[in-house]
């Protein structure tokens, strides 16, 4: 906070309006924000907060409004001129070589090179660039081992990586477009520290994200946009993380997750053992095992990339098991077809929603037949029945309140949260014993996540069993009666969900467990 | 309300072909009027007229069909093209060989076509199911496979027809042919060999677009079609559906195939080059909007440009060719819906703000 000089006005943004054909994504937005200061852009997906820094990094031109770099009215027509005026940008997919070295991917595009008087040999200088990296990385505490291969890091430092091209660039302005959606609690930490260290020296960082707390440990001032318009810029420690969200989504807000206290049945899943190869033929799942009892939600704590998808793709019969086997309520279900685990009571709200879950040229109506088509009502020998189907789906649209109310509506046309609704509605109605849930909030709003948190927890209410797959701390943590850490293709501890802490959490996602354990062997 | 947008950008997309075509004439020296005049009275000028461009239409329509049934299960089917020539060659083969009484005999020759071209067909989608291997890429090479099969089976002496460079005819029970009896009493339509192959191939279309709309199986190769994650994810086994789609696909292509030797030829031909019924019907697939009912008036649209086309050169000299430009402009324009959008709404927002002047 007393990094931040009040009389820089590094960027301001005037009544900046973005229009995509008549949908107005931005609507008359100002924005100021001033040397040294962490600012946040909070608001639920759709609210055009990456729209209105895509139109500051010169990604959109802005169909009305000014833009002033340090005062200077500036036109940035493309990302070039955004670099060029000390802006850089980290996406949220990095857009990393993987078989580059660290070195290699920061001087990409800008190249060091042998120069001989003024001729430019055109001969890489990498020992030159390994230097000014170093030096780079010292200066602001972002230490990056330069030689090391993208894809044999970690995400939290491929992330270090994509910053320090930034500045390698000359940005004094960064935006980080929701940095922590792949970090670890613990990464989190050292990226705030990193932020913080960054602004010390005179940066200026913009954050775009939903998460609240993050913006609270985080940022100096928060600037909230909903659906296209801006609502307030406030001093964030002026403000609860409770107004926060309601003003982030225009209403009161309940975060706790009403559970009733039941006793946990029975087994109904047993994994045991299993291994499940990856694609690039690894043990992405490697001896894991895991009691699923009814009544209970289990949660998968983990980092992204530990087997988590290589797991549900197993346990749904998607990817060959290798060897180990699965129980479902005492039958041996091991690389059994995707239709019989579907039809023996397993039901899945896939990871990838728009890949998985639904055929997106297909209409609403249609989506909800997809495990069931071939049962009575809805068809009869090999015909379809156009009106129970059309009956099956004006029902689910009702229970589930899925918008707009018309069941020929193209799944490509509902919003995210409408799409995991028809999802969600679809594999309920299955009336599985086990449910597997896997990241089924990403990317979804406040509104939608509350209603997806309420159905899980009818299932569990129900007596049936939930798995639970999720990378954010939070939602598993919520959620929960048990909680099972996985790392490296291994469930490494299970925990009780109220005897959990985050940071023993975070301490176990990385791996923490398990290098005590081999110490101590 | 998309269809009807559909339309509108394909009429829009045939009147530009058009006169980007009258352009060209004009640019040659040609009345582009007189050229069209000739065309429309070469197709429309005689029911003998009529009639030989619904019997050029014919296998466009079905090899357009084959084309769009393999494209709305996600499958590109390039191999029509051979399809087609091996659902003549069987055809031909069992029309010749075979002994049966009329109309069983074209019934089985009609059969063993479609199974042996679904065969061929479905060998594409059984690689691609088994091994990965892209059906653009084998469906092609079967395409050169299944034309040096039929030139060289013609080359057999047992069915080559001695001092020709064809085959044997068809014994006439093999024939799809209306009668003979039929013609003299309804004038000169049936001056050219009228059959029952475009009856066919509209039950064809009318039975595709059920079969893909109403029934299971259609549901299931559309999924797969749209997404096949999903449609894997939902239980649906991909890889029979991509064979069952090829085989089907193959099927219809070979009926083109069949019902051109069984209707019009009653023979094949050694080729010297691949005839391209089964590319236009990628063209006709594309024009049609994907659709079994759009084939039907693609294909005839299709099959009256090139018949009434071709007509423009021995009458006044202008260079057939022309109508080929126009077939690729209308296939190009078709390809971009975006910029006939755009066209079209640049024009629109124009009216609008004339309408707020007026207001104001």
């Amino acid at each position: 906070m007393n990094n931040i000089d009040f009389s820089t006005k590094v960027i301001e943004m005037k009544g900046i309006t973005k229009k995509f054909g008549d949908f107005v994504a931005n609507d008359n937005i100002d924005l100021t924000v001033h040397k040294g200061e962490i600012h946040a852009l909070l608001g639920e997906n759709g609210a055009g907060k990456t729209t209105l820094m895509n139109v500051l990094y010169g990604l959109y031109l802005p169909t009305e409004g000014e833009i002033f770099i340090n005062g200077e009215k500036v036109q940035i027509t493309n990302p070039n001129i955004a670099i060029e005026k000390g802006i850089g940008m980290v996406h949220q997919h990095f857009m990393l070589v993987d078989k580059f070295t660290v070195v290699e991917n920061i001087i990409l595009g800008k190249e060091t090179t042998v120069k001989k008087g003024n001729w430019n040999t055109g001969h890489l200088d990498i020992k030159r660039a390994t230097k000014e990296v170093e030096e780079l990385s010292r200066k602001y505490g972002l230490y990056v081992d330069p030689n090391a291969k993208i894809e044999d890091i970690t995400v939290g430092m491929q992330q270090r990586v994509e910053i320090l091209k930034a500045l390698y660039r000359g940005a004094d302005i960064l935006i980080l477009d929701e940095p922590t959606a792949v970090l670890t609690p613990q990464e989190i930490e050292e990226l705030i520290q990193i932020m913080k260290s960054l602004t010390g020296q005179g940066k200026t960082i913009i954050i775009i994200t939903h998460k609240l707390r993050e913006i609270k440990q985080a940022a100096d001032y928060c600037t909230i946009i909903r659906r296209g318009k801006k609502i307030d810029t406030v001093k964030v420690s002026d403000v609860s993380e409770k107004d926060l969200a309601e003003k982030m989504v225009g209403r009161q807000v309940n975060f706790v997750v009403d559970k009733k206290d039941i006793e946990k049945g029975e087994v109904v899943l047993n994994i045991d053992n299993i291994v499940i190869k990856d694609n690039r033929d690894l043990n992405a799942v490697d001896g894991l095992s895991l009691e699923l009892h009814k009544g209970e939600i289990l949660g998968i704590a983990g980092v992204d990339g530990n087997g988590q998808s290589e797991l549900i793709e197993g346990l749904t019969g998607l990817r060959p098991v290798e060897s180990g086997k699965i129980i479902l309520n005492g039958e041996d279900i091991t690389n059994k077809t995707p239709k019989y685990i579907i039809e023996r009571g397993i039901s899945t709200i896939p990871e990838d929603r728009q890949r998985r879950g639904l055929v997106m040229d297909f209409s609403m109506a249609e989506n909800f037949i997809l495990e069931k088509y071939h049962k009575e009502p809805f068809s009869h020998g090999n015909k379809l029945n156009h009106d129970e189907i059309r009956k099956h789906a004006k029902e689910l649209i009702d229970k589930f309140d899925v918008r707009p109310r018309n069941e020929d509506q193209l799944a490509k046309a509902l919003s995210g949260g409408n799409q995991q609704k028809v999802i969600i509605a679809r594999e309920v109605t299955n009336d599985p014993d086990v449910l597997i849930a896997a990241q089924p909030t990403r990317g979804l709003d406040v509104g939608a996540i509350e209603f997806v948190h309420k159905s899980l927890v009818e299932q569990r209410d129900r007596g049936k069993a939930v798995l639970l797959i999720s990378f954010e701390l939070d939602e598993i943590m919520n959620l929960s009666d048990r909680i099972a850490v996985i790392f490296d293709g291994k469930i490494v501890a299970i925990l009780d969900a109220n005897k959990a802490d985050e940071k023993t959490l975070g301490y176990l996602m990385a791996g923490g467990g398990v290098d005590d354990e081999r110490k101590q062997a | 309300m998309m269809k009807e947008n559909r339309l509108k950008f394909t009429i829009i997309a045939i009147l530009i072909g058009l006169v980007i075509g009258a352009i060209i004439l004009l640019a040659v020296g040609y009345n582009p009027l007189e050229a069209y005049g000739i065309m429309i009275a070469g197709v429309f000028g005689s029911p003998k007229y009529i009639s030989w461009t619904i019997i050029k239409s014919t296998p466009l329509i079905l090899t357009g069909i084959s084309v769009a049934f393999a494209f709305k299960t996600g499958l590109f089917n390039i191999g029509a093209e051979g399809q087609f020539i091996i659902g003549a060659l069987v055809a031909t083969l069992a029309g010749y060989f075979l002994h049966l009484p009329p109309v069983l005999h074209a019934i089985v020759a009609l059969l063993l076509a479609c199974l042996a071209a679904a065969l061929w067909g479905g060998f594409a989608g059984f690689l691609k199911s088994k091994f990965g291997v892209n059906e653009v890429i084998t469906t092609i090479m079967l395409n050169w496979i299944a034309f040096y099969l039929s030139n060289f089976l013609v080359y057999w002496d047992k069915f080559k027809r001695p001092n020709s460079e064809a085959s044997q005819k068809i014994l006439s029970s093999a024939s799809i042919a209306f009668p003979k009896e039929f013609g003299s009493s309804l004038g000169s339509f049936f001056n050219a060999p009228v059959n029952f192959g475009f009856i066919i191939a509209i039950l064809v279309a009318f039975l595709i677009k059920y079969v893909l709309n109403d029934t299971t199986l259609g549901y299931e190769l559309r999924a797969v079609g749209f997404n096949k994650d999903a449609a894997e994810y939902g239980g649906i086994n991909v890889k029979k559906n991509t064979i069952t789609a090829m085989m089907i696909a193959g099927a219809i292509s070979g009926l083109a195939g069949a019902v051109h030797v069984l209707g019009v030829t009653n023979e094949i031909s050694i080729l010297s080059a691949m005839e391209g019924n089964g590319f236009d019907g990628m063209a006709v697939s594309l024009i049609g909007g994907n659709s079994p009912i759009g084939c039907i008036f693609a294909g005839l649209l299709f099959g009256a440009l090139k018949y009434g086309g071709y007509k423009i050169q021995p009458i006044m000299g202008a260079p057939s060719e022309i109508i080929n430009i126009v077939i690729g402009i209308i296939v190009f324009f078709i390809a971009m819906p975006k910029m006939i959008e755009g066209l079209t709404t640049i024009r629109s927002r124009r009216k609008r703000g004339g309408e707020v002047e007026r207001s104001k």
